[in-house]
């Protein structure tokens, strides 16, 4: 048995050697850009006085959820300040930012092209599990070939893991969209650009902000990852404080980071809720609205105009 | 030719499955719908039809009969798998998408079952979306958008959100969707199957209405008998994917193609249905104006009845003449018949229901006349026949004509009566001065 092996690793070793050999002015051009990118958020974040930014998280916070969460949000930003761990939280803030707007601006027209295309989708599920799966170490050995230590192979690898969910539920959510509204569309003669615009995409918007909910979710479950690579932030404390066996500095940075998670997450799925209750204003139970954008709910009008006589509760029986 | 073809399909058929041409040949050379079940589904085989301009045209059938499919086939959103449909004198198979949706956008517009609305879009919004994709400005199809929405009496709710309105309400805006794309031609794909019996039936006579004052081409797909005999000017019935009859309500309450139809049509509400033309006898009782007391007297004396009805110039209907009445007059040497006619007759229009009968054939004790536009005397329906139609049985029952009222006056003396005050001028048994038919 000893003498059979499938050489997978020397074809894998063969295949970085040829990209690194052949492509790497490709792989310059992506490191300058995506460090830019990362160099220019961190320094609006880091750059102002905490309390600025603080401030300005809070109003962000009172709009999209309310004064409650508002006031969660400052206690948590200072308990982050507290604990000396601004400056890194904000480091790694930029990351996930930079990170997970990449995943998603890649995320989301491959779910399209899946939702239009069987054999699109078909080729993509396979890609997709690999990409969720693989270790996140495996591919982190090639990253640090082509891009060096530092920012750019933490920001890759986190694109890497946390694009699955955004292709995923942005295809998921426009097969899911009605499709006799869909059919209704074509039955006036829009084109299918204008049928993605003007129907699916807004339709589909709830499921698809789901899917950003967990680019960014699963971007923030890589800082430790990429702080192992040097992309510093709260993931290289974590890192350091492993390194030292220092629990304290380990639970201060630990638990910047589940603040940071919370925020994140509350913030982003309450976007998704946002745009369906501005599309129904005057609802009389907002709480009622129904996530399939085709039923009616059940608080129908139930008078008719002009004709007069009493009209039953409409009833819209689907399927 | 006066009314011109608006919707045409050839020899249409539509398989779904990997080989649907051969499935196709196999179905053009006889096989059945089951014999290629193996191969995939035939959901419209060899259907071919006219629709007028300005007809409303219904396609009946159960569901998976193929009548959805056949419907997606006239504007394009499904591709036929062999034949040619034409609309409007342009044949709209095998032409590039972009001319398709040509056609969508100025043609062809479509009512969908479950309303199809934009669940983010206001009503008015929702009504000016055909407008928005042909590419009017804002406010222009805005301005026509609101006409539309008001005649389809939705004023005051342009503003609300589809989520915001009853089932009917919803299906109005669909409604409104199509008509302010003024397209000639509506598409309605079991448009009120989702509402409940008293909106449906509501918005059946406001298409009715609709079509009347627009003039718009309907073809409207119903699973419905009821719905399709009320809307339609003609209807197909669907089976298998076939159609199996192409005719006139009437036609296909009264000769049904086949046994499917047959057993199909026999729980229909026949009274909505059938229409006193339909139905009626050609009169027997009846005289002429000009004829004398004496003519009306032997007419009603053959006929063994106790009435007349008089008609004067062209079978124009003047009235009613009863048997004592005409006695009297011919006791009296009276000669002009109209002294005796009575008016108050129970009249109907040929086009009338039979459930617009029933009243008057209580109430009135003769049979009740059906006009025409003119007051021309077209026929009769006696109670007899009414019931006869309505249970579908013949009313005829080959020996002795339905006449109505019996006589209530005996032969013996009319004729003695007429013997008695016979003239000269006139002889016993001539049949030559009445108007008897």
């Amino acid at each position: 048995m000893n003498d059979f092996r499938i050489p997978i690793g020397e074809w894998g070793e063969a295949f970085v050697e040829f990209i690194t050999e052949f492509f790497s002015p490709v792989f310059d051009v992506i490191r300058a850009v995506f460090g830019g990118f990362y160099e220019g958020v961190d320094w609006v974040l880091v750059t102002p006085p905490f309390w600025v930014i603080i401030v300005l998280i809070t109003a962000l916070g009172f709009w999209a959820r309310g004064w409650l969460f508002a006031v969660g949000t400052a206690v948590g930003l200072f308990v982050i300040v507290g604990v000396d761990q601004w400056e890194t939280a904000m480091d790694t803030l930029a990351l996930v930012l930079v990170s997970a707007l990449i995943a998603i601006a890649l995320s989301i027209p491959l779910g399209i092209l899946g939702a239009r295309s069987r054999t699109a989708s078909n080729i993509m599920k396979p890609i997709l599990d690999f990409m969720q799966t693989l270790p996140a170490f495996v591919y982190l050995i090639p990253a640090l070939i082509l891009f060096r230590i530092g920012i750019v192979p933490g920001i890759v690898a986190t694109i890497i893991f946390s694009m699955a969910p955004g292709v995923r539920l942005t295809e998921l959510g426009i097969r899911g969209v009605d499709k006799e509204v869909v059919e209704a569309g074509y039955a006036f003669g829009a084109s299918p650009r204008r049928i993605l615009r003007q129907i699916q995409l807004p339709l589909a918007a709830p499921t698809i902000m789901a899917g950003v909910n967990q680019v960014i979710m699963l971007s923030l479950s890589m800082v430790v990852i990429a702080g192992m690579v040097g992309a510093g932030g709260l993931g290289g404390v974590i890192v350091q404080a492993l390194s030292r066996i220092d629990f304290g500095l380990g639970l201060e940075a630990g638990l910047a980071v589940v603040i940071l998670a919370i925020l994140l997450d509350r913030l982003t799925a309450s976007l998704g809720v946002r745009r369906k209750r501005r599309a129904r204003p005057s609802q009389t139970s907002a709480d009622s609205v129904s996530t399939d954008p085709g039923s009616t709910d059940s608080e129908s009008v139930d008078t008719m105009p002009s004709v007069g006589a009493p009209a039953f509760q409409g009833s819209t029986h689907r399927g | 030719m006066s009314e011109s073809i608006a919707v045409k399909a050839h020899q249409l058929y539509k398989a779904f499955g990997r080989r649907p041409n051969e499935m196709v040949r196999k179905l053009a050379s006889g096989a059945s719908r089951a014999d290629v079940a193996n191969l995939g589904t035939a959901a419209v085989i060899d259907a071919s039809f006219e629709v007028k301009q300005g007809e409303i045209f219904v396609v009946m059938g159960l569901s998976g009969s193929g009548k959805s499919t056949l419907i997606r086939m006239l504007n394009g959103l499904l591709e036929a798998t062999s034949g040619t449909v034409t609309v409007g004198g342009t044949q709209i198979t095998g032409i590039p998408p972009k001319q398709l949706r040509e056609v969508r956008r100025r043609n062809v517009s479509m009512v969908f079952q479950h309303f199809a609305l934009l669940p983010h879009r206001t009503v008015l919004d929702n009504a000016a979306y055909g407008l928005e994709v042909q590419g009017f400005s804002l406010d222009e199809r805005r301005e026509r958008a609101m006409a539309v929405v008001e005649r389809v009496g939705l004023s005051g709710w342009e503003d609300k959100f589809p989520s915001q309105l009853s089932g009917g309400m919803q299906q109005r805006v669909g409604l409104a969707r199509a008509l302010a794309s003024d397209t000639d031609i509506l598409l309605m794909d079991e448009a009120f199957s989702a509402l409940d019996p008293l909106i449906r039936r509501e918005m059946q006579e406001q298409l009715v209405e609709l079509q009347a004052e627009l003039g718009k081409t309907i073809i409207f797909i119903t699973h419905d008998l009821n719905e399709a005999m009320f809307l339609g000017d003609r209807i197909a019935v669907m089976r298998d994917g076939r159609i199996v009859q192409v005719g006139t309500p009437d036609d296909i309450l009264t000769d049904p193609a086949n046994d499917y139809v047959a057993q199909f049509v026999q729980d229909v509400d026949r009274a909505r249905v059938l229409t006193a033309s339909g139905v009626m006898e050609p009169a027997k009782s009846v005289v002429s104006a000009s004829a004398g007391p004496r003519a009306a007297l032997r007419v009603m004396r053959d006929l063994q009845t106790s009435a007349a009805f008089v008609v004067g110039n062209g079978r124009k209907l003047v009235g009613v003449v009863r048997d004592k009445d005409v006695m009297r007059q011919v006791k009296a040497g009276e000669r002009d018949l109209t002294a005796a006619v009575r008016t108050e007759v129970a009249t109907v229009d040929g086009d009338a229901h039979l459930t617009d009968l029933f009243e008057l054939s209580v109430e009135s004790e003769l049979p009740v006349a059906v006009l025409d536009d003119k007051q021309r005397l077209l026929g009769v329906i006696p109670r007899v026949t009414l019931l006869a139609a309505l249970g579908n049985v013949s009313s005829n029952t080959g020996e002795v004509a339905v006449v109505e009222p019996p006589a209530t006056i005996s032969m013996e003396i009319i004729t003695e009566t007429l013997r008695a005050t016979a003239g000269a001028e006139d002889d016993l048994v001539g049949s030559s001065e009445g108007g008897a038919r």
